[in-house]
């Protein structure tokens, strides 16, 4: 077993027991850390991938953005912070079904498709690269344009709604 | 034996330890990892250590500043005042207050610490001597910087105080939105240089890019002030109005560390200013004595952590609607305009320029916005100044 190996359970590892964590403890804003701490392991695992771009990424917007936006949320509602119902409805079996058919057809499709590997040795500036692909033509420069054209359309349409109505005042 | 040369002392030093281990018969794998733990330890306590003189340093200097002595009791010139601190800060009482997350308490200030120590990961001391030289540096930076703010979040609500909460949400408002004005200012020394790595961004400066680019680094330092918490942005702690915000629960040396982080980040903000902006380690005769770039780097680390000082002790504290209003309102359109003009230009000159005129072009482009900047901002405080002396005139007449 090589060293990048043992790391990678090791990080694996982590990430799956800060999941389960995740959906099992009662505290809410312990649940949004252990968020945290799940997302830092796939952004160890992107390490791993010789992938430094999408690590720092996976950390700027999931842990500096949106898991703190979550833990801010889950703080205005300081009253129902500790969840005391129990935590399985009646119909937990179904759902559990759900997830085993999901996870196996899942996993068979992972087993089967033929992965490129990643290349022996220096892999060149990653950075570069996918920077220069999200603007060729002939690769992702459509998808990265639809993808920034929804995201404006997201913004306008958040600051349509929180702003005040013209009759209100 | 590796050569030991005097203009580049610590990275021979360095090469002679991992000689030294392999001779001993250790496989080279284990000695580059152990190389590097001990590099790192270093590198962590010279992190850890600095604040105990940049806390002296602005005692001392906004003394100077207020007309007062600053520390003078322990040692030269109250040097040693730092250490009589923290013998005092350890024999206080711990207390953990009562309903308080006990370990999402005790973790907060850790991670804080933790948060700001791993930038000093990619800041380039010389151009031999940088922890790692990753190819994503100023991304990293700004992506570990924002982990600080989770544990001030962390710190605030596992205090279970109605003020350490109100901390964490002024928090959130003010360190999240001057994020972006941050990262935009970045992306502008990004541009020119042509990469994320500080060591080339270093590199890169044959002419500082404060000269191509003063727009991006007054932006950087502003929402860099920001991102740190201190004055005149410093409302997550905002004595008079939420007694001491975050960490008004926390005593003794847990208290210590969070102003620890605090001072470390703000010495750190400097630190990633002198690299990206004016320069780093480049000097004169940096090429023959390596070693020479850690002086000229932290020299120019202390020129702009006084400058943050004199910011500090002369500007009062901003409301917290004027501070949204300059993010919004003013810093982050400033900072996509003054980006988009800087590609656009630098795009349109000549591949043939010498890197001189390159700058004075990019320079002057930067005046040409800071004109219709202050032409924009005039033509609006005319109009408010108009409207009230309107509303002045209507009260006179009643």
């Amino acid at each position: 077993m090589t060293a990048s190996q043992i790391f990678f359970l090791l990080f694996a590892s982590a990430t799956l027991v800060a999941a389960y964590l995740v959906v099992t403890v009662r505290n809410l804003i312990h649940a949004a850390l252990w968020l945290v701490a799940s997302l830092l392991g796939i952004a160890s695992i992107f390490v791993l991938l010789d992938a430094s771009f999408m690590a720092t990424v996976e950390i700027v917007l999931y842990i500096g953005a949106i898991a703190i936006l979550i833990v801010f949320a889950v703080m205005l509602t300081r009253r129902v912070m500790e969840d005391v119902g129990p935590q399985r409805t009646n119909t937990w079996w179904f759902g559990a079904i759900l997830a085993i058919l999901f996870f196996a057809s899942a996993s068979t499709l992972i087993w089967l498709t033929q992965w490129p590997t990643l290349p022996e040795g220096d892999v060149g500036n990653t950075v570069l690269i996918l920077g220069k692909s999200l603007v060729d033509p002939s690769k992702y420069v459509v998808p990265f344009e639809i993808a920034s054209v929804l995201l404006i359309v997201a913004l306008i349409g958040s600051i349509a709604v929180a702003l005040p109505s013209k009759q209100s005042e | 034996m590796p050569e030991v040369r005097l203009g580049d002392l610590l990275v021979s030093l360095y090469d002679l330890f991992g000689w030294g281990l392999s001779e001993i018969g250790l496989n080279p794998s284990v000695v580059s990892i152990l190389q590097k733990l001990v590099a790192a330890f270093i590198l962590t306590n010279f992190c850890l250590l600095t604040p105990l003189l940049t806390i002296w340093l602005e005692r001392k200097v906004s003394a100077r500043f207020q007309d007062r002595l600053g520390p003078n009791r322990v040692g030269p010139f109250g040097l040693f005042q730092g250490f009589a601190d923290i013998v005092k800060l350890i024999t206080k009482e711990d207390i953990t207050p009562a309903g308080a997350d006990k370990t999402v308490f005790n973790i907060g200030p850790v991670i804080a610490v933790a948060s700001v120590v791993g930038i000093w990961a990619v800041i380039p001391f010389a151009s031999t001597m940088v922890g790692t030289d990753i190819n994503v540096g100023i991304l990293y930076s700004v992506a570990v910087g924002a982990i600080g703010t989770l544990a001030i979040m962390m710190g605030g609500w596992a205090s279970n105080n109605k003020y350490a909460l109100l901390g964490s949400f002024r928090t959130v408002a003010q360190l999240v939105s001057y994020e972006v004005p941050m990262i935009i200012a970045l992306l502008i020394p990004t541009l020119l240089a042509g990469s994320m790595s500080m060591n080339t961004i270093v590199q890169e400066q044959q002419v500082w890019f404060v000269v191509a680019a003063p727009i991006a680094a007054l932006l950087f330092l502003i929402s860099s002030i920001a991102e740190v918490g201190r004055a005149p942005f410093d409302l997550l702690e905002a004595e008079s109005e939420i007694v001491a915000g975050f960490h008004v629960e926390y005593t003794g040396m847990k208290f210590g560390v969070w102003m620890l982080a605090e001072f470390l980040h703000a010495f750190t903000i400097c630190a990633l200013t002198a690299v990206v902006f004016l320069g780093g380690w480049r000097g004169p005769w940096v090429d023959q004595y390596p070693l020479l770039g850690v002086v000229y780097f932290l020299t120019k680390t202390y020129f702009v952590s006084m400058i943050m000082l004199w910011i500090r002790v002369t500007v009062p504290r901003v409301r917290i609607d004027q501070m949204n209003d300059l993010n919004w309102k003013f810093l982050v359109p400033l900072s996509l305009v003054a980006l988009v003009v800087t590609a656009l230009v630098d795009k349109s000159i000549p591949v043939d320029f010498s890197i001189g005129s390159r700058s004075l072009i990019l320079f002057l482009a930067n005046m040409v916005i800071v004109v219709a900047t202050l032409l924009v901002l005039r033509g609006i405080s005319r109009k408010e100044q108009a409207a009230q002396s309107e509303l002045q005139a209507e009260v006179n007449s009643i």
